[in-house]
């Protein structure tokens, strides 16, 4: 329901604005003058080759990286604030309230010693949470939203699938009810029939939830899917953006139009 | 006497480090100082942070009292008190009561502690989130910014694996509303007594290079869940030496037929009990039978 309200009151103003952001590893150039802005309930794709500056931005966004240049401005409970300038503690307090960041690689976000329940209870925990009956309903609750049964609640992700893992993960980071997403290739090292499922939760999730969510990938068919507007990256910098439709229907740049002839047709 | 060492074993400039530390840990209440451990004369886990903690706050007036497990007369207490004996020349001591100093492991003594002591525990980790996140860099940074989630992550993990919170030792204590802190490896029967006592309890880790500090009347909260409460457990029996009934007890197995008997893990409190008259199922033949 809040994020309902979300949707309908705060449409004019952006959750996050990105101006003129630059992050340089030494001579290289990471990702260069990148802005954009993401309404609520906006789901944005980043495409482009490896090495293109998509994680590093990614990164830059999350607060994982500090850029070089640029303003990121979130749109807290407090107002618009640029995340770049705050300090660590508030920053980390916005990762585990407002933010969530899901990794390509399940075993990067969830701890691997710990049990599906302590996984998705962590952030409840982090947060404040000190019942452990609430806790604990909690984590069943999400596990079931995320397609795990129930009595896998004490299992250790070690013992799940990989496709598990990556829902687990995905339950993980939405326990707190985040507004915005950061996701870095999420369907990456999954087979086809797993993505898929995937993907349709991670839609069902988004609309449900009203989420605003950053997807980072190289898979085109994840942002036709999921993302409202696109971005496409090489070597650094953004060469093409718009909805993804436009943009995959009819690539203006060379680049895009190489990208999207790549793509084999089954 | 035995003056071919500098009082205490260590030389002045090292006490007068390890002072500093000890002064800055009393200052920020739960917060591990990092300090220049030196080598000891034993081995690291037998207690060399503890020893050098005793030998800076050591003056020739103390006396000392040290303790393994509650017991006076183990190797390790044994050992430590005759190096301070021959180093220092201390007068000693197994009565809680008469010390000045007590050097402990695993134990906080049953008599209640006075202003004016000072508890020393050796620690072999002084870092509580250690077991769970095994980087230095990154569990320093969750005390500076009070992200302690991880914490009850263990004890949510202990509760769904058996049902209550496990951890019977090493239970960690959040002092004065801001760090969390390991008290050693003291059974979690003993936490109650870290909170608020009068003496000044010094914790030192010599292997991990950290001193930390409760001064006297300091809060510490052991962790817990609201439906989980924290209860400081032990063994559901009597002494059966002098018959106390709140005081931490050893089982202790006497035969192969599995006879046991529990005994008071503090040997001076147990002694004060049996001179004062009590006698518990099995004290009978020391008291002369």
């Amino acid at each position: 329901m809040k994020d309902l309200d979300i949707w309908t009151s705060m449409k004019t103003q952006p959750l996050l604005s990105v101006q003129g952001l630059s992050k340089f590893y030494g001579a290289r150039i990471g990702c260069d003058a990148v802005s954009f802005d993401l309404y609520p309930g906006e789901v944005l794709g980043i495409v482009g080759e490896s090495g293109s500056g998509k994680s590093t931005l990614l990164s830059c966004l999350a607060g994982h990286l500090a850029p070089d240049t640029g303003k990121v401005i979130f749109d807290t409970v407090d107002g618009p604030r640029d995340t770049v300038v705050m300090g660590e503690a508030e920053r980390r307090r916005l990762a585990r309230t407002d933010w969530a960041y899901v990794h390509q690689n399940p075993r990067d976000g969830l701890r691997m010693g710990v049990s599906a329940g302590g996984n998705v209870g962590e952030r409840l925990m982090a947060v404040g949470a000190r019942h452990y009956g609430d806790i604990r309903a909690q984590a069943v609750d999400w596990l079931g939203r995320v397609e795990i049964a129930a009595d896998r609640i004490d299992d250790r992700p070690s013992a799940f699938s990989g496709g598990m893992q990556q829902r687990l993960q995905i339950a993980r980071n939405l326990v707190t009810g985040p507004r915005l997403v950061f996701m870095d290739e999420p369907t990456g090292g999954l087979d086809v029939s797993v993505q898929a499922r995937l993907l349709d939760l991670l839609r069902g999730l988004v609309r449900e939830m009203g989420l605003s969510a950053i997807i980072v990938t190289h898979d085109l068919a994840v942002v036709r899917l999921l993302a409202d507007r696109l971005m496409v990256m090489k070597g650094g910098y953004v060469v093409e953006q718009g909805l993804t439709d436009q943009v995959l229907d009819d690539p203006q740049h060379e680049y895009t139009q190489l990208l999207v002839s790549s793509v084999l047709q089954v | 006497m035995a003056s071919e060492y500098n009082f205490a074993y260590l030389d002045e400039q090292t006490k007068r480090m390890i002072r500093r530390a000890i002064l800055k840990g009393v200052a920020i209440p739960g917060y591990q100082v990092p300090f220049a451990s030196r080598e000891m004369p034993m081995p690291y886990g037998w207690g060399t942070g503890g020893v050098q903690v005793t030998a800076a706050c050591l003056v020739p007036e103390d006396r000392l009292k040290v303790i393994d497990q509650g017991a006076d007369d183990t190797t390790n207490a044994v050992s430590i008190r005759r190096f301070f004996q021959r180093t220092a020349g201390v007068a000693v001591t197994e009565a809680t009561a008469d010390a000045t100093v007590i050097q402990t492991r695993h134990r906080i003594p049953e008599t209640p502690l006075t202003e004016g002591q000072i508890l020393v525990y050796q620690v072999p980790i002084p870092e509580p989130l250690r077991f769970l996140e095994p980087r230095e860099t990154e569990t320093r940074k969750m005390h500076e910014l009070e992200d302690y989630g991880l914490m009850h992550v263990k004890l949510y993990e202990d509760i769904a694996r058996h049902g209550q919170i496990a951890t019977a030792y090493d239970y960690p204590v959040k002092v004065e509303g801001r760090y969390v802190m390991d008290p050693s490896p003291i059974p979690k029967f003993d936490n109650p007594k870290l909170a608020r006592n009068p003496a000044i309890q010094l914790f030192g880790a010599g292997r991990e290079q950290r001193i930390y500090a409760l001064p006297p009347y300091a809060e510490a909260v052991s962790l817990d869940f609201d439906d989980y409460p924290f209860t400081a457990s032990k063994a559901d029996h009597q002494c059966d030496l002098c018959d106390a009934s709140g005081s931490y007890l050893d089982e202790v197995i006497t035969d192969d037929q599995g006879s046991r008997m529990y005994v008071c893990s503090d040997t001076d409190f147990c002694r004060g009990r049996r001179e004062a008259g009590h006698v518990g199922r099995l004290g009978g033949g020391e008291a002369g039978q």
